[in-house]
């Protein structure tokens, strides 16, 4: 056991940090994964199936063409879902951590 | 030069206003530099949304602004394809990276790898790659000015004076911007330049789409219709038509091209959040909210370009006079596209605006690139290697700004020795090396609790060795017509682009490094206070003027 622990050490095990860790791990890590997925799987159908891309939807315009404009949509999307969740479910308990840290 | 296109002395008049009105902006606001804070990070006095628009500003190179509505023109969806890739990976940055940087970090990318590592080493490493990946990319640009040059100013590409003395110019005023604004001035640069793409791009975009009723489809069907097939450089005819609005034009051509598309959009995904002059731009901004308020800002901005883009391509396929085969045979290739299309819709002046605009790219992008090579030298080589962390802050400036200088000469010389050299390869090797050798150090050091020098040496050296041994080894460089030197043939990698195999090499490395080296001196401590500090912000490098934070005290428990 050790008998000295820097401040960091201690906030670091504290529940109110592992909170926050997990917080934050719990929404960036599978996001990351699905979006990253949904980009990957589209190259791949457009470079291995592009007559699924050519079907289309609306004269001129293909499905090609409107999931791709998905793809757009969805980085918008996950950009506004992260920067709400991170306002309510992270930045409170930080701003409480780092507070009372420098406030020592 | 086969055709003449508008007038060079209204594109260069319009240019120099932009010179005159940034070099005032940039006169004014560096009037109070005066640290090593001042000087790479701008003081950390920007907004969110104001240093949104500069990493825009930055981002939107000129083969992003040039490139992608040119790609999108002769290769149809593509070119698309292309930029939703550039888009996308906004998204790395700003879930995994933007904000535990901006709390980490001082100054340069060296700074949070080296963190909780032994400094010297992992500081040398970041830094080599650092130079490597800017190095390239600034290569690239200053390539691109000679075929923007030849296409706007009508000095021919066998004019090696004409073109050089506008390289050399070029190279002139980006030092002054880095000398004399540093990192502030140089972010107004890049504002106004953000600011003046978005306008003209969208006053274009309005234009083609009123032309077509505001209906996108009719647009695409005019595109179509009006493009039934090119011949290409070589002779052979290509059919276009409907093809234009599907995958493959460019990269279905065989399944070595397929497997190429997937090893370049990794590259562009992944390689976004590693390149450290983006990185360096969340060091401007007070905290950790603002970098990410930037990143929002900076992914609707370029989004939003994007989708101009692709406006932009179809409508110069659709509208230019010849279309596709007119514009893949201009001067300047593909790449003359939107000002092609510029001239076709507003003349001379709007193409003045445009061309102007194209400058003012090049000469952002260069000078957000010098600073940051200049910054990792004078912080990490000079500061923490050579001094061993004993340098004065002015001389750490003072190194800064030689080497902003030597950088720049460089650059020029670079610029013009590589003029009409194709070296689009240089920006997928940038990309590719920094989603190789950075990436992964990144998303391990801020992650990874039992990550350790070992581990981050062997991702950095290995992502680095590895895309470069393999672009060395690929068609890019040698054994095809269209390589960097066509009379030689050591292409044994059969892909352009080796993110496919060195990105994944080099979490491996990362991986297997950690596991085989020793654990850190006070690994443990080091780790909670980093972790503590990238979640938190506790500790983090304030803005300047506000009062610093006393180090934390030890505590007994």
């Amino acid at each position: 056991m050790r008998d000295e622990q820097t401040l960091h050490e201690w906030v670091q095990a504290s529940p109110e940090f592992a909170e926050l860790r997990s917080r934050l791990r719990r929404f960036v890590f599978p996001m990351s994964a699905a979006f990253m997925l949904w980009y990957l799987g589209y190259v791949l159908v457009a470079s291995y199936a592009p007559r699924v891309m050519a079907i289309p939807v609306l004269g001129y315009i293909n499905v090609g063409i409107v999931v791709g404009l998905l793809q757009f949509v969805s980085t918008f999307v996950i950009t506004g879902v992260y920067v709400r969740y991170a306002g309510a479910r992270l930045d409170p308990v930080a701003d409480s951590i780092r507070t009372r840290m420098e406030g020592h | 030069m086969s055709e003449k296109l508008g007038s060079p002395i209204l594109n260069i008049s319009v240019f120099a206003a932009f010179v005159l009105v940034t070099l005032v902006v940039v006169f004014r606001v560096s009037r109070n530099n005066r640290t090593a804070s001042d000087y790479y990070a701008a003081g950390r006095s920007f907004t969110g949304p104001q240093n949104g628009v500069a990493i825009a500003g930055d981002y939107l190179s000129a083969a992003s602004f040039l490139g992608i509505a040119g790609a999108i023109a002769v290769n149809g969806y593509d070119g698309f394809l292309y930029s939703i890739g550039f888009l996308v990976a906004w998204l790395v940055a700003l879930l995994l990276v933007a904000e535990l940087m901006r709390n980490t970090g001082k100054f340069t990318m060296g700074d949070v790898l080296s963190f909780r590592m032994r400094q010297r080493p992992v500081r040398a490493a970041a830094a080599t790659s650092t130079l490597v990946v800017s190095l390239f990319y600034l290569l690239a640009q200053m390539a691109g000015a000679g075929a923007l040059i030849a296409l706007l100013l009508q000095i021919p590409n066998s004019n090696t004076v004409g073109q050089g003395v506008v390289i050399a110019v070029v190279g002139a005023l980006m030092i002054t911007y880095v000398l004399v604004g540093g990192m502030k001035g140089t972010t107004w640069v890049q504002i106004i330049k953000a600011g003046l793409l978005l306008v003209g791009a969208a006053t274009m975009v309005t234009w083609v789409l009123g032309r077509h009723a505001f209906d996108f489809s009719e647009l695409l069907g005019e595109a179509v219709e009006k493009n039934p097939s090119m011949t290409t450089a070589t002779g052979a005819v290509k059919e276009l038509g409907e093809k234009l609005l599907i995958p493959g034009l460019q990269y279905g051509a065989s399944d070595l091209a397929k497997i190429d598309f997937l090893s370049l959009a990794l590259a562009l995904v992944l390689g976004t959040a590693g390149l450290p002059h983006i990185l360096m731009r969340f060091y401007t901004v007070p905290n950790a909210q603002e970098a990410r308020r930037s990143v929002v800002w900076a992914i609707w901005l370029i989004g939003i370009f994007y989708l101009f883009s692709l406006v932009l391509g179809y409508g110069a396929a659709a509208l230019v006079p010849g279309g596709a085969q007119r514009i893949a045979t201009a001067p300047g290739g593909s790449n003359s596209a939107a000002p092609l299309l510029a001239y076709q819709l507003g003349g001379e002046f709007l193409l003045g605006v445009i061309s102007a605009v194209a400058f003012a790219t090049i000469l952002a992008v260069v000078a957000g690139l010098t600073i940051t090579a200049s910054a990792s030298f004078a912080h990490d080589v000079y500061a923490n290697l050579i001094k061993r962390g004993a340098a004065s802050p002015d001389a750490e400036v003072r190194v800064a700004r030689r080497t902003a200088v030597l950088v720049g000469v460089v650059a020029v010389a670079a610029g013009i020795l590589a003029r009409n050299q194709n070296v689009a390869f240089l920006v997928a090797l940038a990309f590719a090396v920094a989603a190789s050798a950075n990436l992964p150090t990144i998303l391990y050091s801020l992650f990874w609790k039992r990550f350790n020098t070992m581990g981050a040496l062997c991702s950095i050296y290995g992502g680095l060795g590895i895309s470069v041994v393999l672009i060395v080894l690929s068609p890019a460089v040698s054994g095809s017509p269209t390589a960097m030197v066509p009379s030689l043939d050591f292409a044994v990698f059969p892909l352009a682009n080796p993110g496919l195999v060195s990105i994944p090499a080099s979490f491996l490395l990362g991986a297997i490094g950690t596991l085989l080296g020793r654990k850190d001196e006070a690994a443990d401590a080091r780790h909670a206070e980093m972790e503590v500090r990238a979640l938190t912000g506790a500790g983090s490098e304030k803005a300047t003027g506000l009062k610093k934070p006393t180090p934390m005290p030890k505590i007994q428990v």
